[in-house]
């Protein structure tokens, strides 16, 4: 029972299935074009960002069964080393973006092939426990100046052709980012590797047994997951300028199992839901003061309480029903 | 004809009145209170610093001459990028005006560079890292209240002059904790006193035990704890457990706030030696105002944090109204310009890289059996006099003033 919420959805009419997903991604990217004319855009290209950091980890998690309690790792390595590449070494942003997302890429070898050796618990243990470590190192490395982090990241040009210090330069070029990043995803969960990795998720042994070598899937998933996670950390670092503790802190590790939890554990759409709740909480409620703690504790107890798959499982699972019924 | 005349000299008096407002963005001065207001530094910071902010309109009344004057705040949650995000939507869309407290440095530095893009105004309190009138100074930033260099060299040199010779540091083991280090040991070398030994503490720690008793053995007069926040209150906890004080060592803190013995308590803090800018119960004038202050926060009294925000806040409108406007270089450049003078920090000035001076204090946590009433928990030792209570302007690196 404990872990119904790994469980697929058995897709009862692929056709039914995938155009729903394209409608509901037409809808999403309406959605996020005009958004910089009616929302501030800073605010949304942090929210992208996010969403992609949830949908790197929801990769892992969702699609193939591994909870991972590390991946501010790479989200915060990303960053460093976006940051660091754009200021000191003065490279464009779009090549600082990619050293960061190699970075992470690296570190997502080095961490999965120790990690990917365990399951469950032991899994998210060890994650944990190489994260702390990318956390000392960033604490304690002078590059990335400890606690005030790497501060005034030049934004620079894109290509050498748009401007990034404009904000709406700036959003579609985030925007772009995440999409490619999405797509990618999707493109993977859809793949024949994407396939093995849900029946890995199901049943291990299984999988083994009809010639699989699970464990190079599940590295193969984990390396994925941590690039895509530093593709969205690198982003990050470009936007706000500013690469710092926050985005490696074990915390940062929970926010992001909480993003994905609340949008819809092993959902396409889920984490960026997931991502656009948690975040908006965290801005617009952060005028509420010390009750903002106070209010997410509720929302998520409401979330957990009363829609267990999330708010876009439970919103599939309703228009499944109503397609059957 | 005559309507005419009438519509044109309505005319000429409405660009009249609006030229005299002009300078004024949106005709109201707009002040963001921007700190933790539920974490660690809620208490020292937090909601008593929008408080302070607004009893500093209120006491600007009579200058401000019906200007409008509005406060607004948000909780960082110690994360710069959700720092940074407020302080960009509300100088982009919000119309705010100026940026006030910031505590944590790391949030602070990243305010202080949109703050200088944006060509705005950002008097920090709350964040403690000198760089911000070193290699970070900025001229739309005043470093207002304290900072690293200030706790450092003046717990260094004040404690050596008053007895304290040999010293051994408890190091938190990353750069701030090297650099409080640093400095401090320098000012100890100079003044004539000797560092017996140190050891670095992962950072965060809470078991004290092992470096306590290393400290212990090394039979220094003194105790430096370099580190800061939940480090330091947790090392005097179990430091007064083994009994070091009682057994005649002192303890000499970096960053220590008067909410922080609070939460300790005198049993566990007595003793306990560091600096601050300022106290409550100094003179007349700080202790009418912490007395108002307290009644209107719950009975908390005021930190050192707060009571910076409250002088930051009267000088800025002062600077306002000097100049008419509220364009954040011009109201920076009229500060450092005008002297300072307020019911709290007295008389003082601002300098050109950004750094407000007042005196320093050097002072000791009250025994239990001294205290007489709610906060009275400090003795002050020694008066660190404002032209060397701050780092020289030469040793910052600021590039404004090269």
């Amino acid at each position: 029972m404990a872990d119904d919420a790994y469980k697929p959805r058995a897709s009862h009419d692929p056709v039914a299935e995938a155009r729903y997903e394209r409608r509901a991604f037409v809808v999403m990217m309406a959605l996020f074009l005009v958004a910089p004319m009616v929302v501030y855009p800073v605010f949304v290209m942090k929210a992208l960002c996010f969403a992609l950091f949830a949908c790197a980890f929801n990769l892992l998690i969702g699609f193939g069964g591994l909870l991972s309690f590390g991946h501010a790792m790479f989200l915060g390595a990303a960053g460093y080393v976006s940051a660091h590449a754009a200021k000191e070494w003065g490279l464009p942003p779009e090549i600082a973006i990619l050293a960061g997302t190699a970075a992470s890429t690296v570190l997502g070898v080095l961490t999965g092939l120790l990690a990917i050796r365990r399951q469950g618990i032991y899994f998210a243990m060890i994650t944990l426990a190489l994260a702390q470590l990318v956390f000392f190192l960033a604490v304690q490395a002078p590059f990335t100046h400890g606690e005030d982090g790497i501060q005034a990241v030049p934004r620079g040009k894109a290509l050498g052709l748009f401007d990034l210090s404009s904000p709406y330069v700036m959003y579609y070029f985030v925007l772009a980012t995440f999409t490619a990043g999405f797509l990618l995803i999707y493109r993977i969960i859809h793949s024949p590797f994407g396939q093995v990795l849900k029946a890995i998720r199901e049943n291990e042994p299984r999988a083994i047994s009809l010639g699989y070598r699970t464990e190079r899937y599940k590295l193969a998933a984990f390396v994925l997951s941590a690039g895509l996670a530093g593709l969205a950390g690198a982003t990050k670092a470009i936007v706000f300028q500013l690469a710092s503790l926050t985005d490696v802190h074990w915390s940062m590790s929970g926010e992001v199992v909480l993003m994905t939890l609340v949008g819809g554990l092993g959902t396409i759409f889920g984490p960026v839901v997931g991502a656009f709740a948690i975040i908006t909480m965290e801005n617009y409620l952060a005028e509420l003061g010390s009750w903002f703690t106070i209010t997410q504790g509720a929302i998520f107890v409401v979330c957990v309480l009363a829609f267990r798959r999330g708010i876009m499982g439970e919103l599939e699972a309703w228009l499944r029903r109503r397609r059957i019924g | 004809m005559k309507f005419r005349r009438k519509l044109l000299s309505a005319a000429a008096i409405l660009a009249i009145a609006g030229a005299a407002h002009a300078q004024i963005s949106g005709n109201v001065v707009k002040i963001g209170v921007l700190n933790d207001q539920s974490g660690t530094y809620a208490d020292l910071a937090g909601p008593g610093s929008t408080l302070a902010a607004k009893m500093a309109i209120e006491d600007s009344k009579a200058i401000l001459k019906g200007l409008k004057v509005e406060v607004v705040s948000a909780d960082h949650q110690n994360k710069p990028d959700v720092g940074s995000a407020i302080a960009r939507k509300w100088y982009d869309s919000e119309g705010v005006d100026v940026i006030v407290d910031v505590p944590t440095s790391s949030v602070a530095l990243a305010v202080n560079q949109i703050t200088k893009e944006k060509g705005k105004a950002f008097l920090v309190s709350g964040a403690a890292t000198s760089d911000l009138t070193g290699k970070a100074c900025s001229p739309n930033t005043i470093h207002w209240t304290y900072d690293t260099w200030e706790l450092a060299n003046g717990t260094g040199s004040a404690i050596v002059k008053t007895g304290g010779k040999t010293w051994f540091f408890l190091t938190a083991d990353y750069a701030f904790g090297h650099a409080l280090e640093r400095d401090t040991a320098a000012v100890v070398v100079k003044n004539g006193g000797k560092v017996v030994g140190s050891v670095r503490h992962p950072f965060p720690t809470a078991d004290f035990s092992s470096f306590l008793l290393q400290a212990q053995a090394s039979k220094a007069q003194i105790i430096g704890l370099a580190n800061a926040g939940a480090d330091t209150t947790n090392a005097i906890k179990q430091a007064a457990e083994f009994g070091i004080v009682k057994a005649g060592q002192n303890l000499a803190g970096m960053l220590v706030f008067l909410t922080d013995v609070h939460a300790l308590g005198l049993n566990t803090a007595q003793g306990l030696i560091f600096t601050t800018s300022w106290y409550w119960d100094m003179n007349d004038a700080s202790r009418a105002w912490a007395k108002r202050f307290a009644a209107a926060n719950g009975g908390k009294y005021p930190t050192m944090v707060q009571a910076g925000v409250y002088s930051s806040v009267i000088h800025y409108l002062k600077a306002v109204k000097a100049i008419n406007s509220d364009d954040g270089t011009k109201v920076i450049a009229e500060m450092k310009k005008l002297p300072t003078d307020d019911p709290l920090f007295g008389k003082g000035t601002v300098r050109a890289d950004g750094r407000k001076l007042h005196p320093a204090y050097l002072v000791e946590v009250k025994k239990p059996s001294e205290s007489k009433g709610p906060y009275d928990y400090y003795k002050i030792r020694a008066t660190i006099p404002a032209d060397q209570a701050f780092r020289p302007m030469a040793d910052g690196g600021c590039p404004l003033v090269k």
